[in-house]
């Protein structure tokens, strides 16, 4: 593979620096798909977030849009071993969502329009290090990649970041989702190469 | 755009954990109760992994994912699995 310059952000660590162990690279934003892609109006569409006490806060798509945004650009990891680099986003900070949430559990169940599932404990959404995004790359965020909103969790593997996010559930267990219940590692740290049940 | 392939992608994958044709057995879908060939699924993936929907519900009947030295199958979605084999 050949080495990829970016001089001209020389700020920025080298790409190879940036590349977990096992990735390569891509320009392109490969599509992978578990079922159907969910097509959800937006005066339809809602965000949950359900604690553990049975409290739920939702927002409906105005809602949501009226909170602040900010526009993160990260490096996303894919489990199926592709990369890609200075990815543009923008949407509502998970900490920003969470602010008046009352909580002491652990761990988040996030689902999906779709019935998708993933977990993760909660302290890996919040911090800045996790986001609900609708937009990437400066376009409306289309539904073959999770619109009309997504998670993004950059640090983990990209299974993680749930396409068409509906809500987040809050436990004080641990409840594995729908890659982590069929041999795919339940945390997904790309630098510590976390793929499978057991890495 | 068709996004999934049909039940005839998991040959060559259940083909290396079972020894009988597994596309032409009969199963039923532990959501809806559609009864049919393995062939009749829809096919996703194959990366993450494989996930094949019930054609009259969508619901997931069978998930495969291999890894390096393992594979993990999940058949919670299926009532149960009719096999042609040798009399």
């Amino acid at each position: 593979m050949s080495i990829i310059s970016r001089g001209f952000r020389g700020k920025r660590r080298d790409a190879g620096d940036r590349l977990p162990p096992g990735q390569y690279l891509v320009e392109d934003f490969p599509v992978l798909s578990a079922g159907p892609t969910p097509r959800v109006p937006l005066d339809r569409w809602e965000f949950a977030i359900d604690t553990e006490a049975e409290q739920t806060h939702r927002w409906s798509w105005e809602e949501f849009m009226a909170l602040p945004a900010e526009t993160p650009t990260v490096d996303i990891h894919c489990v199926t071993k592709w990369s890609k680099l200075d990815t543009t986003w923008e949407g509502v900070s998970l900490d920003v969502l969470f602010e008046d949430v009352e909580t002491a559990a652990e761990y988040a169940l996030v689902y999906s329009y779709g019935g998708y599932t993933t977990n993760l404990p909660l302290e890996d959404l919040l911090d800045g290090k996790a986001w609900i995004v609708h937009r990437f790359d400066g376009e409306e965020l289309e539904p073959r990649h999770g619109g009309p909103a997504r998670l993004i969790v950059p640090h983990l593997y990209f299974w993680k970041s749930a396409k068409w996010v509906r809500g987040i559930r809050l436990l004080n267990d641990d409840w594995p989702g729908f890659w982590e219940t069929a041999g795919y590692h339940n945390y997904g740290d790309p630098w510590r190469e976390q793929r499978y049940e057991g890495d | 755009m068709t996004e999934h392939l049909d039940g005839n992608a998991l040959a060559g994958p259940l083909g290396e954990l079972f020894t009988v044709d597994m596309t032409s057995a009969t199963g039923r879908c532990a959501s809806c109760g559609l009864t049919g060939p393995v062939a009749s699924l829809r096919v996703y993936g194959p990366d993450p992994g494989l996930v094949a929907r019930c054609p009259g519900c969508e619901e997931v009947v069978l998930r495969l994912v291999r890894g390096p030295g393992s594979a993990w199958l999940d058949l919670r979605g299926m009532v149960s699995l009719r096999l042609n084999v040798p009399d």
